[in-house]
């Protein structure tokens, strides 16, 4: 049924058109006051997030890489400092037109900037593996026309990028490499990691390794702003107030760079490293490790040929063999024994007859000289570099009185350097041996270590440490940093009496008829006193030493004797101490080999010109100085080889020269070798040489 | 109603209270428009200003015709105006992915923009016509329907959605007005809450189901459809209470807020004028529009009531859809903001609306005078 519809009215109608317009506009002004409420929460309760907002449309910032602060010589001389350089980047992210606006843009560059077509290869196979943030470099070093032509057309060119910044240059080259490290773009894992704006900034560069790695937080500054006004199509309106860059803080070495040039240089073209210590305070004057790569190279990006080209020599250039080469100390470590044999109560007369050769059990330790020496006091054993000597004197004492002194002299120990990934090697005795090998310590452990072979390694700066602690009888601290030097190191427990022995022995090394006398200085009133060494890194069968030892010359490089040298200077007040360490030497040149290299190393520092002219008489000897070798080297590996395209892309990964797998694989292969000689001991099949050259034997 | 016996009777009578009110909206609005093109009268507040002067006196001179004109041309007019909107589904031209205008050579007309007064018109005309006893019926509501429904389904071929909702919205505020029964609109409340997720999953353009659907969360798309909404909050938001000042704006300035000169200009605004400025326009909009529904109140007859009520109401719709749009609060559906946004029909159906209603106005002052 039908509902019957309310009466309605003219009347009637009028009032509910009254009450119902009332309705509407009492409606209308609460939608008024809504609408006035939620602007008000807009622009007040939300004024502050929507200012922020707006203020990012309007404002893009581009970061002003740092300049990274310089590091200096201890002289003030640069070792590593900034210069002017104009670039030009890709931001992939930035790129429109899909392939085809790539290659537009592409081409446009090749011509703007006259680039090689292995150039562009190079960019294009970066461009596709770079993370879409990450500029690609196109060129850098540019001069200011090709850099103003690129600039001009940028509307034209999305996606570019060019750059007006500080590159990083090593002005001494590849004979810092290892000492500074050097500076690179950094990698995907590392923006990831941060999120710092600053990493994906076109041109900044982070150090990767070396000092510049364990300095980067203060060497790199504040970055700096360029604010500008934008359209949201990304047109220029204004440029807004710069905020400048804070440049990193300068960092002084106690290196002097002169002397680590010339000592980069004189040791030719060894596999080795120096390094000179001033033995008043540990101050490092020089620290070197040769062949290297170019810090300017790297630091620009080098392709992955020029990698693989470092990774596959055998003279090792990506390793800082100064902290990560472990050698057996050789003969080096006799001065050390003198001292420790003469606190244990041996007496510095006390003789010894060398007959060549001395049994034990069933073996028989020979002595480098094989009619032998005759009889011996320390002196003339330290001198002549007798191994009989020592054997019988050791034997007498036992190792473990040895172990402590040549640890306290810096053999075995971790020093605090600012460098990553150092290799400390050993110093063997009774304790460590039943811990590592749960094997018990024998007479032939301790007749192999007391000729610095068996389980005893070390490496170059710890040689240095002990040269120098043996030349000033004080606990010196290595120090690379200029304002962490120590200028009143304490002094070692052990009388003068006996370090004036030790002393006069090293001094007769060189100047009284010793293994060492290439070495002699002719500085007026300066002498060096240094010792000798040669470490074995192969086995001498018995067949073999019936036949006569083979010559170094006839052996391939990797089984040649390591020449080791430890020296101080002047003799009777030392001032500087060094250690050179030539891996795989042999002895087999002299101009090359460790006495005449540490002699002109020290005369450096005495009579800089005598110095500078004899490395002008040799140099031209072995091809030359060093940016020539490695120029011809690079030139005769590529020319060696068709390359494959890859092999020009720019490297830009984590892995670094200090962390390379060449370096892991040299040190494994010397571990390899240490382990073959010092496995079983008793055969006594190794022999200490005397450390003369063997040209001028033959 | 003597005022000074200088001024002559023709003048003395115009409601000078709402002019001066419309006359501030139209031109602080063309002071927007001056900041909106970067502190220049071209290309924007020039035109803007001429139209609203010749649009203004035309609504003056609208103001004289009588009520009777109105009453007896709402329907013809309304029915013209649908022939016009068939025509422009038929011949029209395709103009920014719909179909909307219809170009007459010299000028191109926006039918669809004229429903919004005409639907007022036809349906108070409508319900003038209808015997008081058949309000309560199916008769009395079903005609008006057909009468709403028609133009608006048009309009949505076109696809407007924006003006569409208008014409219903105005149709059923003079329905409501006129005496329908509420439970048709509480009921029809109802429905609407239930059809409308349905309407936008089947009903609607896909352009127009993404702005529905970006509305209801505007972050999700920030450079897209959203980028509107997000910009234009930006804009209000970073005003303030007193605005970055005159010509300081830097979301319209910098191009950040697209359309700030059309259907955005309020933000447009709010970001140099602050809340303050906001408030005070939203305040003179309710001004207009409660003297419109006075206007309304005192007016003689049914149709005069229904037609000063629902254009009041149709102003109104304008201002409340626009604002809610332009600060979040709905969908983008493209409704200018009257007498401030660039473009002519918004500012010729709001200026012809008021016309009317001055129109209206008159005879009820006329009838007291008397």
């Amino acid at each position: 049924m039908r509902r019957q519809p309310r009466l309605v009215t003219e009347a009637s109608q009028a009032f509910s058109f009254s009450r119902r317009a009332w309705l509407l506009g009492a409606g209308q002004a609460g939608v008024g006051v809504l609408l006035a409420g939620r602007m008000g929460w807009l622009a007040v309760a939300e004024n502050a997030r929507f200012s922020q907002l707006a203020e990012s449309n309007r404002v893009n910032m581009t970061l002003i890489p740092p300049r990274r602060g310089w590091i200096v010589d201890r002289n003030g001389a640069p070792i590593a400092n900034n210069r002017t350089s104009f670039r030009v980047d890709i931001i992939p992210d930035r790129l429109e037109g899909g392939d085809e606006g790539r290659e537009r843009v592409l081409r446009a560059l090749e011509v703007l900037l006259r680039l090689t077509p292995q150039d562009m290869e190079r960019v294009r196979i970066d461009l596709k593996h770079a993370a879409g943030f990450q500029p690609v470099a196109v060129a850098e070093d540019l001069d200011w026309e090709r850099f103003a032509a690129v600039s001009v057309r940028l509307p034209e060119l999305p996606g570019v990028a060019p750059t007006r910044n500080f590159a990083r240059s090593y002005p001494l080259g590849a004979a810092v490499a290892h000492l500074t490290g050097y500076v690179g773009a950094p990698t995907a894992e590392q923006f990831r990691e941060t999120h710092d704006q600053l990493l994906v900034t076109p041109g900044f560069k982070l150090g990767k390794d070396g000092l510049e790695r364990a300095l980067e937080h203060e060497l790199r500054g504040t970055p700096g702003a360029k604010r500008v006004e934008v359209t949201s199509r990304g047109k220029l309106v204004a440029e807004l107030p710069t905020r400048p860059d804070v440049p990193g803080r300068n960092h002084r070495l106690t290196i002097d760079a002169g002397l680590q040039d010339y000592a980069a240089r004189r040791l030719g073209t060894n596999s080795g490293s120096a390094v000179v210590i001033d033995c008043r305070t540990g101050e490092m004057l020089a620290m070197v490790s040769m062949p290297a790569y170019d810090p300017n190279s790297f630091s620009a990006g080098i392709s992955h040929l020029e990698w693989d080209m470092l990774s596959g020599n055998d003279h090792v250039p990506l390793m800082n063999k100064v902290t990560q080469g472990l050698y057996p100390p050789g003969s080096t470590v006799k001065p050390m024994n003198g001292l420790a044999l003469l606190a244990a109560g041996v007496g510095a007369s006390d003789r010894v007859n060398c007959s060549g050769a001395m049994r034990l059990g069933s073996s028989v330790f020979h002595c480098h000289k094989r009619g032998g020496h005759g009889p011996l006091d320390l002196r003339n054993a330290i001198m002549q570099s007798c191994d009989i000597y020592f054997y019988e004197m050791i034997r007498r004492v036992g190792y473990d009185a040895i172990a402590p002194l040549a640890r306290s002299l810096g053999l075995g120990q971790k020093f605090v350097l600012p460098f990553g990934s150092q290799r400390y090697g050993t110093v063997p005795d009774s304790a460590w041996k039943l811990k590592k090998y749960k094997t018990k310590w024998t007479v032939a452990d301790g007749l192999n270590a007391s000729i610095g072979q068996g389980y005893v390694l070390v490496n170059p700066l710890q040689l240095a440490i002990m040269a120098a602690r043996l030349g000033s009888g004080r606990v010196l601290q290595p120090t690379l940093l200029a304002d962490q030097i120590d200028n009143n190191p304490p002094p070692l427990p052990i009388s003068p009496e006996h370090f004036a022995t030790v002393r006069e022995a090293m001094w007769g090394v060189v100047n009284g008829g010793g293994t060492g006398g290439a070495a002699r200085m002719y500085v007026p009133g300066v002498s060096l006193a240094a010792k000798t060494g040669t470490a074995q890194v192969r086995r001498i069968t018995m067949a073999e030493r019936r036949s006569g030892v083979l010559g170094n010359a006839s052996l391939p490089f990797k089984l040649r004797d390591h020449a080791l040298f430890v020296c101080f200077a002047p003799a009777d007040n030392p001032r500087y101490a060094a250690a050179v360490v030539l891996e795989h030497n042999g002895h087999t040149v002299r101009n090359l080999d460790t006495p005449m290299i540490g002699r002109d190393i020290v005369t450096y520092l005495f009579d800089r010109d005598r110095a500078i002219k004899s490395l002008a008489e040799v140099e031209p000897t072995w091809g030359g100085d060093i940016p020539t070798r490695m120029a011809a080297q690079a030139a005769e590996y590529r020319a060696a080889r068709n390359l494959p395209p890859a092999a020009v892309a720019t490297k830009n990964d984590a892995v670094v020269p200090s962390n390379a797998p060449a370096v892991a694989a040299a040190t494994t292969q010397a571990d390899k070798q240490a382990a073959t000689l010092e496995g079983d001991g008793p055969t006594g099949d190794t022999i200490a040489e005397d450390g003369t050259t063997e040209g001028t034997q033959q | 109603m003597s005022r000074s016996r200088f001024v002559p009777d023709a003048v003395a009578v115009l409601p000078w209270r709402v002019i001066g009110l419309v006359l501030a909206i139209g031109l602080f609005g063309q002071v927007v428009l001056f900041s909106a093109a970067g502190g220049s009268l071209r290309p924007w507040a020039l035109g803007q200003g001429i139209r609203f002067f010749v649009l203004l006196g035309a609504a003056l001179a609208l103001s004289r015709v009588r009520e009777d004109v109105w009453r007896k041309g709402a329907l013809p007019v309304y029915g013209l105006i649908v022939v016009a909107l068939l025509a422009v589904e038929l011949l029209g031209k395709v103009s920014g992915g719909s179909q909307r205008w219809l170009d007459l050579g010299v000028i191109r007309l926006q039918p669809s923009e004229f429903m919004k007064p005409a639907i007022v018109l036809a349906c108070a005309r409508f319900y003038e016509m209808l015997p008081i006893g058949e309000l309560r019926r199916l008769s009395g509501t079903l005609p008006a329907a057909a009468l709403i429904g028609i133009p608006a389904a048009l309009v949505m071929l076109q696809p407007d959605l924006g003006t569409a909702l208008m014409i219903c919205a105005s149709g059923a505020t003079v329905m409501f007005l006129a005496g329908i029964p509420l439970r048709l609109f509480i009921g029809g409340a109802a429905l609407l809450a239930v059809a409308a997720p349905l309407a936008v999953n089947h009903l609607l353009h896909g352009y127009q189901r993404n702005r529905v659907l970006i509305f209801l969360d505007p972050e999700s798309d920030p450079l897209g459809t959203g980028y509107h909404i997000s910009q234009s909050k930006i804009a209000i938001g970073s005003g303030g209470i007193w605005g970055k000042g005159f010509l300081q704006g830097t979301q319209s300035h910098l191009d950040y807020l697209p359309e700030g000169h059309t259907d955005f200009v309020f933000a447009t605004m709010a970001e140099e004028w602050g809340l303050v400025g906001g408030c005070l326009l939203i305040l003179a909009f309710l001004l207009v529009i409660r003297w419109g529904l006075e206007v309304a109140q005192a007016a003689e007859g049914r149709f005069a009531r229904l037609t000063a009520a629902g254009l009041a109401t149709t102003i109104f719709f304008y201002v409340a859809i626009n604002l809610s749009m332009v600060m979040g609060l709905a969908p983008v559906v493209g409704i200018p903001l009257p007498l401030v946004s660039f473009g002519s029909s918004a500012q010729l159906t709001v200026l012809l609306s008021l016309g009317i209603l001055m129109s209206i106005d008159r005879q009820n002052r006329r009838r007291q005078r008397w």
